[in-house]
């Protein structure tokens, strides 16, 4: 089953980048409850999603501060093959690994790259997929709607 | 003396699955379909100009799409 809008998001745990301020090499989505994430699924050998890299860390670097947390979950099932795309790319922004293709199953995504945007309540608030550059705006319109909820 | 019609009964019912029981890959899953070697054609210049040709000569009846056309427009 699909994940959708109203749902609670499913919890995970990962090996990720290391976390800025903790230091952490694992992220625990429960842990960002309190704030709004934007949660993505791609891979090194998807083109949309190398497209999208740029935009998300436009997303980060924007809205960061007011509580947006962009994690993106890597699917390759060899966590190598990303190394050069994250050497290129630069994400200024959390990437973790499941290389077991859990979570993909357990959000049950229809296509790559799939972005799902949480709440602060942990509640799916938009899915959105692929990545299309005349979509970005709606997406952003999300993100900006679900941080006056947190300001609430 | 059933022991052979029990075997080909078997190996026919087998058959006859086929490959019912593979699982198309889910979406990210699709790793080595992605790679530029599973393409179905070999250069995409060239299969562009292909089906721009083909669109053009049927036409008539839809071209590459779906329908008919016939106005010859495109």
């Amino acid at each position: 089953m699909a994940v959708t809008v109203g749902d609670l998001a499913p919890n995970f745990q990962l090996p990720a980048s290391p976390d800025p301020q903790s230091g952490a090499s694992n992220v625990h989505l429960a842990d960002l409850r309190g704030k709004v994430v934007y949660l993505d699924f791609w891979a090194s050998w998807c083109g949309p999603c190398k497209q999208s890299f740029p935009w998300m860390n436009e997303m980060q670097s924007r809205y960061g501060k007011q509580g947006l947390t962009v994690l993106a979950v890597d699917v390759d099932v060899h966590s190598d093959d990303a190394r050069a795309f994250l050497a290129e790319l630069a994400p200024g922004f959390r990437v973790a690994f499941d290389t077991q293709g859990v979570t993909p199953k357990q959000y049950a995504i229809r296509g790559m790259p799939t972005s799902i945007l949480i709440g602060p309540d942990g509640k799916v608030l938009l899915v959105h997929n692929g990545f299309r550059t005349d979509e970005t705006a709606d997406v952003e319109a999300g993100i900006r709607q679900a941080l006056t909820h947190m300001q609430n | 003396m059933h022991r052979p019609i029990t075997i080909l009964a078997a190996a026919a019912a087998l058959l006859c699955a086929g490959c019912a029981h593979v699982q198309p890959p889910q979406p990210w899953e699709k790793a080595e379909l992605a790679r530029p070697v599973m393409r179905m054609d070999t250069d995409p210049l060239e299969s562009e100009f292909f089906s721009h040709v083909y669109f053009s000569k049927e036409d008539s009846k839809g071209g590459s799409g779906v329908g008919g056309g016939g106005c010859g427009c495109n």
